[in-house]
C-alpha cells in the first residue's frame, strides 16, 4: 500500500486532497468562482477579452421570460439550451433542427423530437435550479450549436467532443481530448463513461486513451484508434487556454474548448476544480509539471508566450 | 506558514485537552472506565452520657492522619451544642459545648472515608524521647529488660519484635511479670510497651482504630503500636509482635489520652458503628474536586439534570462520528451522500441496532427512490418535489412501522428515529445522481454512505468511549485537533491508489 503511494508520489501524481488543499484553496479564491460557475458571466468575460465563444442567442433568467423562448429562436434552426450554473454537462439540450411539418417541434441531437412545450418545461426546471450546483435559482442560456470539426468524427459517439486544458498560473500544464461514448450518453465527462485521450502539448497530437481509469487504444463504440489524431489550430487552443488565466484570475483552471467546423476552437466553459483523470489520460502526474511552472513563472509574460513555453517544456 | 499555524493550533488543543484530562484522571481521580465503584465506609461514633447540673464540654478525638484512607466528608449531630474542630496533642479533636442540658445526652460524630493508597502519612519525624522517670523497682526491671532485648536485636524493628515477644510469653520472666502486674487492658499493655521503648530512646506511640470490614453495629477499638525507626512509622501488633497494620485499618486517634473527655457529665460511653457503601467513583471524584475548589466540578456534565445528561451523552458522540466521517472520506476516499448524513444515520442506528438499522435504511431508501422516480414523471418543480419526497418518506416510515408491528416484529417500530428530512434529501440526491451519472454511481455512493454510517455507528456505540468523552469532555479538543490536522492531509486517499494504479506501474 505504502509502496504504491510512494511510486505515485515519485511519478508526481496529484491526489484529490493535495489538489484541494494545496492548489485550489491557495490559488482559487472563492470570490472568483462566479466567473467560471456562471456561464453567462464567463461568456461576457471571455468576449471582452477577445476570446472566441459560441454566440449567445438569449438568456432566460426568470420563469416569466420562459415564454420569450420561441421569439429568441425564431430565426434559428439549431441551438443549445444549457443551465448557467450546471455541472458535468447536466441539463443541456442540443437542438439540431426543426420538424419538417411543425415549426414548433424540434429535433434533438439524439434524433428524438421534442415539442416547444417540453423545452419550456425544461427551461422552467433550469430556472428553478434543478441543475445548478447549489440548488439555487439559475439562468438558462440559449446559444450557438457547435457543428464540430470532422477530426474527431471517427472517435465520437453522438455528442460533442471537447478539448480540456489544465492551466496552472497561466501556463498550460496538461491537455486531453474528451470523446463521448454510448455509455456517456453523448456527454464528454470521463466519470460518465467518456473516453479521455491525453494530448502531447508539443505537437497537439493525441496519445493513448483512458476509459474508466483504464488505458484503452480504441473508441469502445466506433472501434477507431484514439491515438495520434492531430488537433487543428493547437497553437490557438493553447493560447486561448492560457488567456483563461487573465480572464478568471484562477491559478488552477480547467479550460474546455470545442472545435467548430467553421469558426474554429471556441471556449465552452471554464472550471475551477478540474478533475484528476487527465493524469491517467496522459500517463503523467500534474505535480511535476506544476513545480516546473513555478520555476519558470513570469508574471509579466503574455498568454502567447506562456503557451509557447508550455509547448517546449511539456512536449513528449 | 499556513501549515505551521495548523500544527501549532493542533498541538495547543491537544495539550489543553489532554492536560485537563490528565489532571481530572490522576489528581481528582475521575474514572476512565465505566462502573468503577469505590467502597465508602461511614463510621459513626455516638457519645452517650448523663448531663450534670452545670455547663458541659465534650472532647472527642477524631481521625486526622489516616494512612490508606481519604476523608469524603464528616459531620456532627448534636442538638443545641456548639461544635468546633481543634488540633490537640493526639491529633484533631471535636469539641461540643453547651451551657445547660438535661438528662441523657447523645452526640454523634460521623465520618466517611474511602480507600486511597496515595494518602501517605505526612507526619513529622519525632524527636528521640527523653528517658522516662520510672520509680523503683520498675526502673531496674525496665533497664534489665532493655539491655537484654538490645543484646538480642539489631535495629528498631527487631528490638520491638523481640520486646513484644518477651512481653507476650505465656510464662514471662520476672521482670516482665513485674511490669505487667497492673495491666488490665490492651491499651494499658501498649502503654507499658511504649514506656519500655522510650527507655531505649525509641519513639513509639499508641494508635487506636478499627479494621474496616462490612457492616458492624458496634465496633470496638483496637490499640496498635506505632514505632518510628528514624525514617518512617512502623506498625506492630502488640499481642503478637507481628509487623504491619491489619487490613483496612482506620486510625482514629493516637497517643495515650482518653478517647473522650466529658466535663460536666457522667456515665460516659462511646459506641462505634461502621457501615460500608459503594459509591460511584465519579461522585467521589466530584466531592474531592469540590473540596479542592477546582473549576473542574463546575463544568462537569454530571451536574446537569439527568435528562439533559442523557441527551449530551449522545450528542458528545457526534464529534467522534464526524472524525470517522473525515477519515472515511478524506483518507479512505469513500463516496457518500451528504456531508453528515452518515453520522445522523449512525445516530439512528443506536436505537434500531445495526442489523435492523441497515435493513430499514435500505428498505426506506429503495422504496423512496422508486416513488421518487414515479414522481419524476409528473415534472414537479424542485421545492414541491422535495416536499413530496419528504411526505412520502414519512408515509413510508409509518407504513413500515405498522406492517412490522402487525407481523409481530417490533424492531420495525424504531424506524421512526431515522432523520426523515435527511433521508428525503438523500433520496433526492441519489435519484439525481442516478439520472445524471447512472445507477452504478448512485448505488456506489449509497453503499458508501451506509459503510460510513456503519463505521461511525461502531465507534459511536463504544460504551467506554462514550463514558470517556462524557466524563472528560475536554477530550473533544483532542478530537478537534485531529480533525484540524486531517484538514491539511494532502496525501493520497486509499481509493486513489487503485484509481491511479495505471500511473504507478510506470
Amino acid at each position: 500500500m505504502f509502496s504504491v503511494a510512494k511510486s505515485l508520489r515519485a511519478a508526481g501524481v496529484l491526489g484529490l486532497n493535495e489538489r484541494n488543499a494545496e492548489y485550489i484553496m491557495r490559488l482559487n479564491p472563492r470570490r472568483l468562482y462566479p466567473r467560471v460557475d456562471d456561464k453567462v458571466l464567463t461568456k461576457q468575460l471571455a468576449l471582452s477579452a477577445g476570446m472566441a465563444v459560441p454566440d449567445l442567442y438569449g438568456v432566460i433568467a426568470h420563469q416569466a421570460e420562459v415564454r420569450n423562448f420561441s421569439a429568441m429562436v425564431a430565426e434559428r434552426d439549431s441551438f443549445v439550451v444549457k443551465p448557467a450554473q450546471g455541472s458535468g454537462g447536466d441539463g443541456i439540450l442540443v437542438v439540431t433542427g426543426r420538424s419538417q411539418r411543425k415549426r414548433d417541434s424540434f429535433r434533438l441531437s439524439s434524433g428524438m423530437l421534442i415539442s416547444e412545450g417540453e423545452i419550456q418545461h425544461h427551461l422552467s426546471n433550469i430556472v428553478g435550479g434543478q441543475y445548478s450546483l447549489s440548488g439555487n435559482r439559475d439562468k438558462a442560456l440559449i446559444e450557438y450549436c457547435v457543428r464540430f470539426d470532422p477530426t474527431f468524427a471517427e472517435v465520437s459517439y453522438q455528442g460533442v467532443p471537447d478539448v480540456r486544458v489544465v492551466v496552472y498560473r497561466g501556463y498550460p500544464a496538461m491537455a486531453m481530448v474528451r470523446l463521448p461514448t454510448r455509455a456517456s450518453d453523448g456527454k464528454a465527462n470521463l466519470h460518465q463513461g467518456a473516453v479521455g485521450a491525453g494530448v502531447d502539448l508539443g505537437s497537439g497530437r493525441t496519445m493513448a486513451g483512458v476509459l474508466d481509469d483504464l488505458l484503452v487504444d480504441e473508441h469502445p463504440d466506433t472501434g477507431a484508434l484514439v491515438a495520434d489524431l492531430e488537433i487543428p489550430q493547437w497553437d490557438f487552443i493553447l493560447e486561448s487556454s492560457a488567456r483563461g488565466y487573465e480572464v478568471t484570475g484562477l491559478g488552477y483552471l480547467g479550460v474546455d474548448m470545442v472545435i467548430d467546423a467553421e469558426r474554429g476552437p471556441l471556449i465552452l466553459e471554464m472550471n475551477a476544480r478540474p478533475g484528476l483523470n487527465i493524469q491517467i489520460a496522459n500517463c503523467a502526474g500534474l505535480t511535476g509539471r506544476m513545480q516546473r511552472i513555478e520555476e519558470i513563472f513570469d508574471a509579466a509574460s503574455r498568454p502567447a508566450e506562456r503557451a509557447a513555453i508550455a509547448r517546449t517544456e511539456f512536449s513528449a | 506558514m499556513n501549515q505551521r499555524y495548523v500544527y501549532i493550533l493542533a498541538a495547543l488543543l491537544t495539550v489543553i485537552g489532554s492536560s485537563v484530562f490528565f489532571y481530572k484522571w490522576q489528581v481528582l481521580g475521575f474514572p476512565v472506565t465505566e462502573d468503577q465503584e469505590t467502597a465508602v465506609w461511614t463510621v459513626e461514633s455516638a457519645v452517650h452520657f448523663d448531663s450534670g447540673p452545670g455547663s458541659i464540654k465534650v472532647q472527642l478525638h477524631v481521625p486526622s492522619l489516616t494512612p490508606g484512607f481519604r476523608m469524603l466528608n464528616e459531620n456532627s449531630v448534636s442538638r443545641g451544642y456548639g461544635f468546633s474542630l481543634n488540633y490537640g496533642s493526639g491529633g484533631r479533636e471535636a469539641q461540643w459545648a453547651i451551657r445547660r442540658a438535661d438528662g441523657e445526652q447523645t452526640i454523634y460524630y460521623r465520618i466517611s472515608v474511602y480507600e486511597d493508597g496515595s494518602v501517605d502519612e505526612s507526619d513529622t519525624t519525632p524527636p528521640f524521647p527523653p528517658k522516662p522517670v520510672i520509680n523503683e523497682p520498675l526502673n531496674t526491671a525496665v533497664e534489665i529488660l532493655v539491655d537484654d532485648v538490645r543484646e538480642h536485636s539489631a535495629d528498631t524493628t527487631s528490638f520491638t519484635t523481640e520486646l513484644l515477644r518477651r512481653m507476650n510469653e505465656a510464662s514471662p520472666d520476672s521482670n516482665v511479670e513485674l511490669l505487667l502486674s497492673g495491666v488490665s487492658s490492651s491499651a494499658d499493655f501498649v502503654d507499658v510497651v511504649t514506656m519500655v521503648l522510650a527507655s531505649a530512646r525509641i519513639p513509639a506511640r499508641m494508635v487506636h482504630g478499627f479494621p474496616l470490614a462490612g457492616r458492624q453495629r458496634s465496633a470496638s477499638l483496637v490499640s496498635w503500636l506505632e514505632v518510628h525507626d528514624g525514617d518512617q512509622w512502623l506498625y506492630f501488633n502488640p499481642a503478637t509482635g507481628e509487623q504491619n497494620l491489619p487490613e483496612r485499618f482506620l486510625i482514629w486517634w493516637r497517643g495515650n489520652e482518653q478517647l473522650v473527655n466529658v466535663a460536666g457529665g457522667s456515665n460516659v460511653q462511646v459506641d462505634f458503628a461502621i457501615q460500608e457503601n459503594h459509591l460511584d467513583a465519579v461522585t467521589i471524584a466530584e466531592t474531592q474536586a469540590a473540596q479542592r475548589g477546582t473549576a473542574a466540578v463546575d463544568f462537569s456534565l454530571y451536574s446537569l439534570p439527568i435528562q439533559t445528561q442523557a441527551v449530551y451523552s449522545v450528542l458528545l458522540m457526534i464529534p467522534i462520528g464526524a472524525l470517522i466521517m473525515v477519515i472515511m472520506r478524506n483518507m479512505v476516499g469513500i463516496d457518500a451522500f451528504g456531508t453528515f448524513m452518515p453520522v445522523l444515520i449512525a445516530l439512528a442506528f443506536r436505537e434500531t441496532k445495526l442489523f435492523w438499522g441497515v435493513i430499514l435504511f435500505t428498505l426506506l431508501v429503495t422504496l423512496g427512490l422508486t416513488i421518487r422516480f414515479l414522481l419524476d414523471r409528473l415534472r414537479l418543480l424542485l421545492v414541491p418535489r422535495l416536499s413530496a419526497v419528504l411526505i412520502v418518506v414519512v408515509i413510508l416510515m409509518l407504513f413500515i412501522s405498522l406492517t412490522s408491528h402487525r407481523m409481530g416484529m417490533d424492531s420495525g417500530l424504531s424506524i421512526a428515529l431515522f432523520p426523515m428530512v435527511i433521508i428525503a434529501m438523500t433520496i433526492e440526491r441519489m435519484s439525481v445522481v442516478w439520472e445524471e451519472r447512472g445507477p452504478a454511481d448512485a448505488i456506489r455512493a449509497g453503499l458508501g454512505s451506509l459503510v460510513v454510517a456503519v463505521a461511525a455507528y461502531i465507534f459511536m456505540g463504544m460504551q467506554w468511549l462514550e463514558h470517556l468523552i462524557f466524563t472528560f469532555p475536554e477530550l473533544l479538543l483532542v478530537i478537534l485537533a485531529l480533525v484540524v490536522l486531517s484538514g491539511r492531509y494532502t496525501g493520497y486517499r486509499l481509493t486513489e491508489l487503485r484509481r491511479f494504479k495505471e500511473l504507478s506501474s510506470r
